[in-house]
């Protein structure tokens, strides 16, 4: 392995390594936040609404990334919206982990009895206040392990931006290997630029989720 | 005996057509322990439920102090902090201390400061005997003390009539005991109190009235002594003689 040419392009990785990490983290809070969305609407049995997230759902889920980006990349200028691959990038991967997220907290919602509900209703708490305080925080701690795998897979799926031209990690090893043939050297530098990302999400993943496992045992 | 504190009349309830509650009538004053009994699927724990507003109801009028109890209405929530009700199954939070329990409805229903509602919280804690559990959660607690928790729950939050649904059905023999002398406590302190059990002596020893439902209906009402010793009706004494055995064996 050629050390000299590792040290050479390790600038190069660190940038990409930080635009990947930061669509990722872009699209992540765009996932998570259209996921609560999501999972409320079908958790509360909103008419019609539902029925629109349901279809979301399964087409976020039963295509593929790459496809999405494609459509988002190449359809939205076609329908006069301009914009650009980073912003496409995030929203993709948003749009992708969406409906990831929604499946994740819902099934958290449904774990919890209904009748925990009714016994902060009994004491006066507004349905709202029953959500904030007593059900969202025994599903969030029921729906952890999911959702933190949903994060490290979405950090994962950012390596297909490469695809609409963003200089991402795999973007940048593709890159290198064409230029100077230094296959090994690139996908090392690859492989390690993608551990020092997702390897420390995946230790405070296990971390939260042994802080919040007291809901997991009965009443 | 105080003034009539809740009122029901006419009360009809039904699941998919199957009437739980055929038009009851009821009213309780304050101060007054009321012991509802009956076979099981008699309609005592959806009329608790009912009371509560956690039933949507298909006929007459519930009230309290002459305010309209009725599922979904927008005062649902102030009416339900006069009400308080504890539950078979206890229903403590999980994810919260014994104290955080407590203190929940107190701050964030009635913004109570968190110095005065913890005091109170602490004290009523120690009245049943649990004062060292304030920091543990609900996991680590007994199902009698998770019971007397949610009995302090309810009752910090100063409810006008409390409703007990079965509180003891779930538990074990020597864990009853400890729940039930919470219960008497309160009533020796003249607690409006609405309790259904399964626990005759209890009734008998508590309350100041009984009645007795079957099939939606009030069947009896009476003294607790007269109630148990000679029930009017041939169904209640029916119901009564179940409990009694005779021996087998010489």
């Amino acid at each position: 392995m050629n050390t000299e040419f590792i040290f050479k392009y390790l600038p190069l990785y660190e940038k990409a390594a930080v635009l990947t990490l930061r669509i990722g983290v872009e699209g992540i809070i765009i996932a998570i936040l259209l996921g609560i969305i999501c999972a409320l609407i079908q958790y509360g049995k909103v008419p019609i609404i539902r029925r629109i997230v349901s279809v979301y759902i399964e087409l976020s889920r039963n295509t593929p990334l790459l496809v999405q980006l494609f459509f988002i990349y190449y359809g939205l200028p076609k329908i006069g919206i301009s914009t650009n691959a980073e912003v496409c990038g995030a929203i993709g991967l948003g749009f992708l982990g969406g409906s990831y997220m929604a499946e994740a907290i819902r099934s958290g919602l449904e774990t919890i009895e209904p009748i925990q509900a009714e016994s902060a209703l009994s004491l006066g708490l507004k349905p709202a206040q029953v959500m904030r305080y007593v059900i969202l925080p025994q599903a969030v701690s029921v729906s952890m392990p999911a959702f933190m795998a949903n994060i490290i897979f979405l950090l994962k799926e950012t390596s297909v931006f490469s695809a609409i031209s963003l200089m991402d990690l795999m973007f940048t090893a593709k890159d290198l290997i064409g230029l100077y043939y230094k296959t090994t050297e690139s996908l090392f530098m690859l492989v390690v630029f993608y551990l020092i990302i997702l390897l420390p999400v995946s230790l405070l993943g296990r971390f939260i989720e042994r802080r919040l496992r007291y809901a997991g045992f009965g009443t | 005996m105080g003034e009539e504190l809740l009122k029901i009349e006419g009360l009809v309830k039904s699941y998919d057509g199957h009437t739980v509650l055929d038009g009851i009538d009821l009213t309780v004053h304050s101060g007054e322990v009321l012991v509802i009994i009956g076979p099981s699927g008699c309609g005592k724990s959806t009329l608790l439920r009912c009371i509560n507003g956690l039933e949507p109801i298909h006929g007459g009028k519930i009230t309290l102090s002459g305010e309209e109890i009725r599922n979904g209405s927008k005062n649902l929530p102030t009416l339900r902090q006069k009400i308080g009700m504890v539950f078979q199954s206890y229903e403590l939070f999980p994810h919260l201390t014994v104290l955080d329990n407590i203190t929940l409805a107190p701050l964030k229903v009635q913004k109570r400061t968190k110095a005065e509602a913890e005091e109170e919280a602490l004290k009523l804690l120690e009245r049943v005997g649990l004062k060292d559990k304030a920091k543990q959660y609900p996991r680590q607690l007994s199902g009698g003390q998770k019971q007397r928790v949610a009995i302090v729950r309810a009752l910090c939050m100063h409810p006008e009539v409390m409703l007990f649904d079965e509180v003891t059905a779930a538990l074990d023999p020597e864990m009853v005991r400890e729940v039930l002398d919470v219960m008497l406590d309160l009533a020796k302190q003249g607690r409006t109190m609405i309790i259904v059990t399964h626990e005759m002596q209890f009734a008998e020893a508590v309350a100041d009235r009984v009645i007795f439902i079957d099939k939606g209906n009030i069947i009896e009402e009476g003294k607790p002594k007269e109630f148990f010793n000679s029930p009017k009706t041939e169904r209640a004494a029916q119901f009564l003689n179940i409990f009694e055995f005779e021996s087998v064996k010489d």
